[in-house]
């Protein structure tokens, strides 16, 4: 009896929704009519970090606020504006955070100095080689 | 091999192990800070988000007092727990207004009428367009806006009964 019960509580248990019950925006999963447009969005999405699920883009979020991002990214592209433009516009509200591409700033130096640093390492090691 | 280069590698190991154990002990802040502190509100203008109540805009912020503007949700759970220290603030005699963020009408006067209303002006974001221009990441947030319509700080997370004094300062400073 008492399993029944609990069985019963766990059927009918409902689960604590996080979420909005309002449905997505409307550019948030639809594609631009312009295919064009719409590859410019998609790029611009692939590069733009979710910021619910930190980590993702917000192509690939099921986030509410990336689909609220995406319709936002689209319909400013649909109005044409540049990508540039909206990524800076992002930018100066949540920092370089936001954005995948790397920047020329002081903190991502080693990024772009590791495959130099890795190149003379390697003509090092085989010079070695070549000696012995 | 001498026998310093043959332990280098347990060394690193070592290393890259404290390294792990340090970063689970203490979490990096995921917290996204808005970049607009110390910047002027975006211009914008919401509807109202329920019909009993006046809508919000840029313009109703700069009103030569510091003011809170609360990003919130009837459905966002801890927003319930932030609704009643609002309300003592409220009855201290600080203004709030509200964003409701992706609410309906019915929805968000239930949620008034359950847990108070401390808000004077109710805008509806219904697709966090506006949410998103101030650099918020989530419900709910807060921000201490002075009487010249600048940002002065962003509280992420809910208003517990404990920040209640930092809340004050910050309104303070902005006077």
């Amino acid at each position: 009896m008492k399993r029944v019960a609990i069985l019963v509580a766990f059927l009918s248990a409902q689960p604590l929704l996080a979420d909005s019950n309002l449905p997505p925006a409307y550019w948030a999963d639809r594609q631009l009519p312009d295919p064009r447009d719409e590859a410019k969005a998609q790029a611009l999405m692939d590069e733009l970090r979710c910021l619910v699920c930190q980590g993702q883009s917000i192509a690939d979020s099921d986030a509410e606020l990336a689909g609220d991002m995406r319709d936002l990214v689209r319909r400013r592209i649909a109005a044409g504006e540049k990508p540039s433009a909206i990524r800076s516009w992002l930018i100066q509200r949540y920092g370089t955070w936001i954005s995948y591409k790397p920047t020329a700033e002081p903190a991502a130096w080693p990024l772009w100095l590791a495959p130099l640093a890795l190149l003379l390492i390697g003509a090092w090691l085989i010079r070695r080689r070549i000696k012995r | 091999m001498s026998r310093a280069v043959r332990f280098a590698p347990l060394a690193l190991l070592l290393l890259v192990v404290a390294a792990l154990i340090w970063r689970l002990a203490t979490p990096a802040d995921t917290s996204v800070h808005s970049k607009l502190e110390g910047k002027p509100v975006p211009a914008f203008d919401l509807g109202p988000a329920l019909d009993a109540k006046p809508p919000l805009s840029s313009r109703d912020l700069a009103t030569g007092g510091p003011r809170i503007v609360n990003i919130f949700a009837s459905w966002c759970v801890p927003c319930i727990g932030e609704v009643k220290v609002l309300r003592q603030l409220q009855a201290r005699g600080v203004a709030i207004d509200g964003i409701a963020v992706r609410d309906r009408p019915e929805d968000l006067a239930a949620f008034l009428q359950v847990n108070g209303d401390p808000y004077e002006r109710i805008g509806g974001d219904p697709q966090s367009q506006v949410q998103i221009s101030l650099g918020s990441s989530g419900v709910p947030e807060s921000f201490v806006i002075d009487g010249k319509g600048i940002v002065r700080y962003q509280h992420i997370g809910p208003i517990e009964p404990a920040d209640v004094p930092l809340i004050l300062a910050k309104l303070e400073q902005a006077r």
